[in-house]
């Protein structure tokens, strides 16, 4: 791979420079120079200039023809026969991308007894449902998983392989990627198909500082995951034809797999999954009192939605770490966040500033979540949240 | 036993800021520290020595970290926490690796090294891709236990682990050897004792280059890497909407009404 700073285009004007990370750049009589010493070929000079002077040559080509790759694949990640929301999302995206590349959109779904699954997912405008299933895939197991997946991709070559941002999905999808030799990329908010007609996947870095968009353009299958609610659930198909139902054989050899399984604890109150919530009511500092939360979870409960809450309160002790928002914790995208006592340090914006609305209650006027909020209330919330909590449940009594 | 951590140094990530005038990234002056996450690893994997040392038994902690020069001082300062010795991957061949890339490389070091457990934090918080460990225990063929919360059990061939997932947790055994990466709720991490930081001091830390690690080229940074960033941009900008203040009666009517509005109730 090589750099270069192409002369006849470059005016000096030291907008790579800024742009360096590794302050690898220097400009000396009107032209800019790059230290290669220093260099790490980020790419950050070649993104900021405007003039078109920074040449970045990689000497690479695709290892086979990419043609052969083919259809749009998302992975029907599924809980005891279940499928998650954000496959869903993943349909709407994924219908679009095989539209725009005229080509066929398909839900794999690894697991036992998916016959549930596959009627839920045939409401949806899909070609294709393709079903693997193995008493030994009834739960999951990311190593026996990926095999799985690597395996169906080098036999069936989808173009594009989408899976949700989960905890399951983050992990699993990596190993299947490096099997490929292929490229991943975490997290995506947006992805289009280009006029190059490759995939754009653009995802926040730096705890949402900035945005970065990124091509794999040498392998195949293009993949990347996708957190929870950033697309919306597509309608159902209607009277479009159902997608064919396609049940695959593989061998058994690939089932192996040195994890076990023990048991599952799962946490039954609705109040926890904070990723999946349509509503999410956060508690923080302002909150006070280990017992106060409670206040937190009535309003949750009242509006049907789940409790977040900020590090402050969980490094207190006043919730578990499995509610915790922001960049140590978890990044949500509900319609509508609540945040009660929030100050709104930068670390807890980067896990909720793409809320769709956000509602901050805090006594100190000046808190850097009115920066952020939709709407701001300047109170106490301890007592705004019990008020609210009741006149919640009058309006709802009414109705 | 021979334990292995792989820690990252990201810059205090939250200062870097995208100037929207020059389209550019504005790092200057952001400083430099162990990615948080990587911290609970490390401590995890400290734990673990101890209670191996307090059982009789052998045991020892090394800390690997790639990245540039600079980097050696995360290591130090892992040593201060308890890392027994370090080493520095560090090569210009390494720069621009994407997680393939990189996962490729740091598992090249780890299996010169042949560690009975690797521990990793669940994600880098500059990069937020929780890619790297998994990848790790793929380059190596190692079995892997991502989010983990509790190490209930240690055994000569293998770990049960508490994984903590969306709706619950999942209790596991799982084979060594074995990557774990860990999520914050697995411990406290300690401050560096006076005896780490001597230790941190006189540490002689090796750097590995890609002929160390006798590693092809073509797989490692820019040319191994699948993926490229083609455009760098400031996010859209959110703005502060209306603020009320008032008393608590008055608020909270407010608030019922916009939400009514809003058709949440």
């Amino acid at each position: 791979m090589s750099i270069r700073i192409i002369d006849e285009n470059c005016n000096g004007c030291g907008l790579c420079k800024r742009a360096c990370p590794q302050m690898a750049i220097e400009v000396e009589n009107k032209k800019a120079i790059i230290d290669l010493e220093l260099c790490n070929f980020c790419g950050a000079c070649a993104a900021a200039c405007r003039f078109r002077a920074v040449a970045i040559e990689i000497e690479k080509q695709a290892r086979e023809d990419l043609s052969q790759y083919r259809n749009v694949w998302v992975f029907g990640e599924q809980f005891r026969g279940k499928v998650a929301p954000v496959v869903f999302e993943l349909i709407g995206s994924g219908r679009q991308l095989a539209d725009a590349r005229g080509s066929e959109l398909a839900v794999v779904v690894l697991g036992s007894d998916l016959e549930a699954a596959a009627n839920e997912l045939s409401e949806y405008a899909l070609d294709k449902v393709y079903l693997y299933e193995a008493p030994e895939l009834a739960q999951y197991d990311g190593e026996r998983y990926a095999r799985i997946l690597a395996d169906l991709c080098r036999g069936m070559k989808p173009e594009i392989l989408l899976a949700g941002a989960t905890t399951t999905g983050r992990s699993f999808m990596s190993q299947v990627a490096i099997k490929l030799y292929t490229g991943l990329t975490a997290d995506c908010t947006g992805l289009a198909i280009g006029e190059d007609g490759l995939l754009y996947q653009t995802r926040p870095a730096y705890g949402g500082n900035i945005m970065a968009t990124i091509l794999c353009p040498y392998t195949r299958p293009q993949m990347a995951t996708v957190r929870h609610k950033v697309f919306p659930h597509p309608e159902k198909r209607n009277n479009a034809k159902p997608p064919e139902v396609v049940r695959l054989n593989l061998k058994p050899q690939l089932h192996t797999s040195r994890s076990e399984l023990i048991e599952f604890i799962e946490q039954v109150e609705a109040t926890v999954n904070i990723v999946e919530a349509d509503i999410i009511v956060s508690g923080g500092r302002g909150i006070q009192d280990p017992s106060n939360f409670a206040l937190i979870q009535d309003l949750a409960q009242a509006l049907g939605g789940a409790v977040g809450a900020s590090r402050a309160a969980v490094d207190a002790g006043w919730i578990p770490y499995a509610h915790q928002v922001g960049q140590t914790g978890k990044t949500v995208c509900p319609k509508l966040y609540i945040a009660c006592g929030i100050s709104g340090a930068v670390q807890h914006l980067a896990g909720m500033s793409s809320s769709k609305t956000i509602i901050a209650i805090n006594k100190d006027p000046e808190a850097p979540i009115f920066q952020v909020a939709s709407f701001g209330f300047v109170g106490d919330c301890l007592e705004i949240v019990p008020l609210l909590t009741k006149k919640i449940k009058a309006m709802r009594g009414q109705g | 036993m021979k334990i292995c951590v792989c820690i990252k140094q990201v810059p205090a990530t939250t200062e870097v800021k995208f100037d929207p005038a020059t389209n550019t990234l504005i790092r200057e002056g952001v400083d430099s520290q162990i990615n948080p996450f990587d911290l609970y690893a490390l401590e995890e994997a400290v734990r673990v020595k101890e209670r191996l040392q307090k059982e009789g038994q052998e045991a020892t902690v090394t800390v690997v970290c790639m990245g540039p020069p600079q980097a050696e001082a995360a290591l130090r300062e892992a040593i201060s926490l308890g890392g027994d010795d370090a080493i520095l991957l560090s090569d210009r061949a390494f720069r621009g690796a994407d997680t393939w890339a990189t996962s490729f490389a740091l598992a090249q070091a780890l299996l010169k090294l042949q560690p009975e457990v690797v521990f990793c934090g669940m994600q880098a918080i500059d990069g937020d891709t929780g890619q790297v460990g998994p990848g790790i225990a793929t380059h190596m063929d190692y079995a892997q236990a991502p989010y983990v919360a509790e190490i209930e059990g240690l055994e000569r061939r293998k770990i049960l682990v508490k994984r903590l997932l969306e709706n619950g947790y999942e209790r596991c055994s799982v084979r060594l050897p074995v990557v774990l990466t860990v999520v914050k709720e697995i411990n406290e991490p300690r401050t560096p004792s006076l005896r780490g930081k001597m230790n941190a001091k006189k540490a002689k830390i090796p750097v590995w280059t890609a002929a160390d690690l006798g590693a092809p080229e073509e797989k490692l940074g820019l040319q191994g890497s699948p993926t490229q960033v083609v455009k760098v941009f400031s996010p859209p900008h959110r703005e502060g909407g209306q603020k009320w203040a008032g008393d608590a009666d008055e608020l909270s009517g407010k608030l019922a009404g916009l939400l009514k509005e809003l058709e949440i109730v």
